[in-house]
């Protein structure tokens, strides 16, 4: 039997000045497993942190935490707390659907609605009311599609399928469908890993302009991705949050051994 | 030799080739080294040399022995059949032969000779049956053992055999539905030869009373089809009035909102809806629905006969319920988890979700659903029988009663009939437009299904 190793606290700077999302004692369980041990973690405003670690180490279900995504699973049980500003997501008083609103997620594999291109990105302002008329639609429409960088593609073929684009065109999609409700943060899975190289550039790219406008958090099994996109990196192992620090001391000084060991590549 | 001890020989004589096979290719590996195929695939080989040409003789013994043994008795008949045509022969044969062997009646001691002699005749058919068959067998077993050495390519041989025999599996089902349809088109064609295809195509007219005397009272037919369409079409439509709505939103409820356990209970539950016979459906139609239609009809004014189209109808929707429910809730699972997640990750409720991504995309497939259970619909007989009547009325009310093509063609063929009066054949002529409709149906219905499979893969 190997001993149980002891993680203790976490490393780094875990805490910043003005968060916009701030988690306190986070644990997720599915059934009897526990997925997230007890972590701390705040996200600062108008900036990417990623999200690294070997596969199965929780990235996905923390990040998932974070706009109640979780609870579409029946066994998950999540506990902590969670503010997004001031408000205590998972409190009685919020309601879930204006807070996907105001945090968006886009998943690993491409998730286009089977509806027009025009459609897949109207399908978010109008079930939250957000435009008045047809005209204000459409500038939200050709808004979200120019920042996520897709208008210029697509603009002679917005009634046709979203799912007859190609795949890094399809995920430029579902980031204009996430942008379209005017979220304040943007959660992303893997958003890169079902690319070829050239959209993944394109995605990278685009990230690192809507900083500007959004709060990013990026879970990426890429460290080449986490350090060219991020800020601040977080290194999950088994479920706890090892080391959060600026990217680039993750990456050229990492306080953790456990950390050192991952980027070495001598882990996962 | 009965049936079933001849089938146990072959299946033991089988098992006996098979471990001969085995053992004498282990044999031969013995002694000259390596085998091309493993010792049982010898052993399968073996066998199967075996059973083929027992099934050749079988089947040939079906094609032949029949008319053997019906030629030697009539070679036996008294003169008068020998020299009869062959009509009346075959009456001989089936109508007093059969019953005499079955021991119904014995009248005369001419007619007794006659039946020893037909048991003898079988008897000694039996005895040839069974000596064929073990000789084929015996046969093709040394053959296939004589085959084996050590670099022969049983796997190969015994693989393409299992081929073959699957193969003549779907022929057969192939060729048995083709065959149907043939001998229902034939059919078909010699009714219009005596009515005119616009007659049945256009007329409004159903009442195929054919005089069985010449000389009988309202000697002639009528045979428009067109008061059995509708009445068809209101059945079914009132059918499925009931069963779309219901058998949707129950699929919703299923696959959408129900938990785990609700729907590992519930969903059996409504597949058992499906396993009811559907004259249970149809008393229940004519016995409970019908007269409580009725009832309250009166208490509110309306005049509803006891055999209605809305009895049917509903009943139907019932039966039909299970179908629509279980083949939607399939096309709503098979609505990929991702596309939930993406809407319900844009601040989605619920039944936006629903409403907005999963059934617009599941949508194909449940329109496929609903074809096939309206084809379910048109092809139901029983309930109407029992719970619509036979009165081909045509008309679009409800509460009147109606009659379907089915039904009709169960009466026209009910009772003795002559074979090739125009009532018989009008038989084939239903059935055949009845088949077509039913063909169309499934044909869109397996169109749309494909282009949604191709969405998502
Ligand atoms: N829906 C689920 N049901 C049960 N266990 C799950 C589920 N999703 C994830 N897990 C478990 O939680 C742990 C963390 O998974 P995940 O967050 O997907 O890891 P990552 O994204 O880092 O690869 C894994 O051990 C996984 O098996
Ligand atoms: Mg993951």
């Amino acid at each position: 039997m190997q001993d149980k190793i002891e993680y203790g606290k976490t490393v780094g700077d875990v805490f910043v000045e003005n968060p916009r999302m701030s988690v306190r004692g986070a644990n997720v369980y599915y059934a009897d497993k526990q997925a997230i041990h007890d972590v701390d973690l705040d996200i600062a405003k108008n900036q990417v942190i990623a999200m690294i670690g070997p596969s199965g180490c929780g990235k996905s279900t923390f990040l998932r935490c974070l706009n109640r995504m979780n609870d579409t699973i029946d066994i998950c049980r999540v506990s902590g707390e969670f503010k997004l500003d001031q408000d205590n997501i998972y409190s009685k008083e919020i309601d879930v659907v204006p807070l996907r609103a105001r945090v968006g997620i886009v998943f690993q594999k491409p998730n286009p609605f089977p509806k027009s291109i025009y459609d897949n990105v109207a399908y978010g302002p109008r079930i939250h009311g957000l435009a008045k008329n047809k005209v204000e639609l459409d500038e939200i429409v050709e808004n979200s599609l120019q920042k996520a960088g897709l208008f210029d593609e697509v603009k002679d073929r917005l009634h046709e399928s979203g799912t007859g684009l190609s795949g890094g065109q399809q995920q430029r999609l579902c980031i204009a469908r996430t942008i379209a409700v005017g979220p304040e943060v943007i959660l992303m899975d893997e958003p890169c890993s079902a690319l070829d190289p050239i959209a993944t550039a394109k995605i990278e790219n685009l990230i690192d302009e809507l900083r500007e406008n959004f709060t990013i958090v990026i879970v990426t099994h890429s460290m080449q991705q986490a350090a060219r996109v991020s800020q601040r990196t977080a290194y999950f192992h088994m479920g706890h949050l090892i080391e959060v620090n600026d990217t680039e001391k993750v990456f050229t000084n990492p306080e953790h051994k456990l950390t050192e060991d991952y980027i070495t590549g001598r882990f996962g | 030799m009965t049936t079933t001890s001849i089938f146990l020989c072959l299946a033991l004589l089988g098992f006996g080739f098979y471990l001969l096979g085995r053992w004498r290719a282990m044999n031969a590996s013995v002694i000259s080294g390596k085998l091309h195929s493993l010792p049982s695939f010898h052993g399968a080989y073996v066998a199967m040399c075996m059973f083929v040409p027992v099934l050749v003789v079988i089947i040939a013994w079906l094609l032949y022995s029949g008319n053997s043994v019906d030629q030697q008795l009539l070679n036996a008949a008294p003169i008068e059949i020998q020299e009869a045509g062959q009509l009346d022969q075959t009456k001989y044969l089936y109508s007093i032969i059969t019953p005499a062997v079955q021991g119904l009646e014995v009248s005369d001691s001419a007619l007794a000779a006659q039946v020893t002699n037909f048991q003898e005749l079988t008897k000694r058919n039996k005895l040839i049956r069974f000596i064929l068959i073990l000789l084929a067998a015996v046969l093709g077993g040394l053959w296939g053992l004589l085959k084996i050495k050590p670099d022969f390519r049983a796997r190969n041989q015994f693989e393409s055999g299992v081929k073959y025999l699957l193969m003549a599996c779907s022929l057969i089902a192939i060729l048995t539905t083709i065959g149907i349809v043939l001998s229902v088109l034939f059919e078909s064609i010699r009714f219009f030869n005596k009515v005119p295809l616009h007659e049945f195509l256009f007329g409004t007219q159903w009442s195929p009373q054919i005089a069985i005397r010449a000389d009988q009272v309202g000697s002639s037919g009528a045979f428009g089809v067109i008061p059995l369409v509708t009445g068809t079409l209101l059945i079914a439509t009132l059918a499925m009035l009931v069963a779309a709505p219901i058998g949707l939103m129950a699929a919703i409820y299923l696959s959408e909102y129900a938990s785990s356990r609700v729907r590992s209970v519930a969903k059996p539950m409504l597949e058992i809806l499906a396993g009811i016979p559907t004259v249970v459906y149809g008393f229940f139609a004519a016995l409970t629905v019908a007269p409580f239609l009725r009832n309250w009809g009166d208490s509110v004014g309306l005049t509803i006969s006891s055999e209605s189209a809305l009895a049917a109808g509903v009943v139907m929707g019932v039966m039909i319920i299970p179908y629509v429910s279980s083949l939607s809730d399939d096309a709503i699972n098979a609505v990929p988890n991702s596309l939930r997640e993406g809407a319900y990750g844009l601040g989605s409720t619920k039944s936006e979700t629903i409403k907005q991504v999963i059934f617009p995309a599941a949508l194909p497939g449940i329109v496929s659903a609903l074809l096939l259970a309206v084809s379910r619909a048109i092809g139901e007989t029983m309930i109407v029988v029992m719970a619509a009547g036979l009165a081909a009325n045509l008309t679009a009310n409800p509460f009147e009663s109606v009659t379907t093509i089915t039904v009709q063609i169960v009466t026209l063929l009910v009772g003795d009939q002559e074979f090739d009066s125009p009532k018989t054949l009008a038989a084939f002529a239903l059935g055949l437009s009845l088949f077509i409709v039913t063909l169309c149906l499934n044909i869109i219905a397996l169109r749309v299904v494909r282009k949604y499979r191709e969405r998502y893969d």
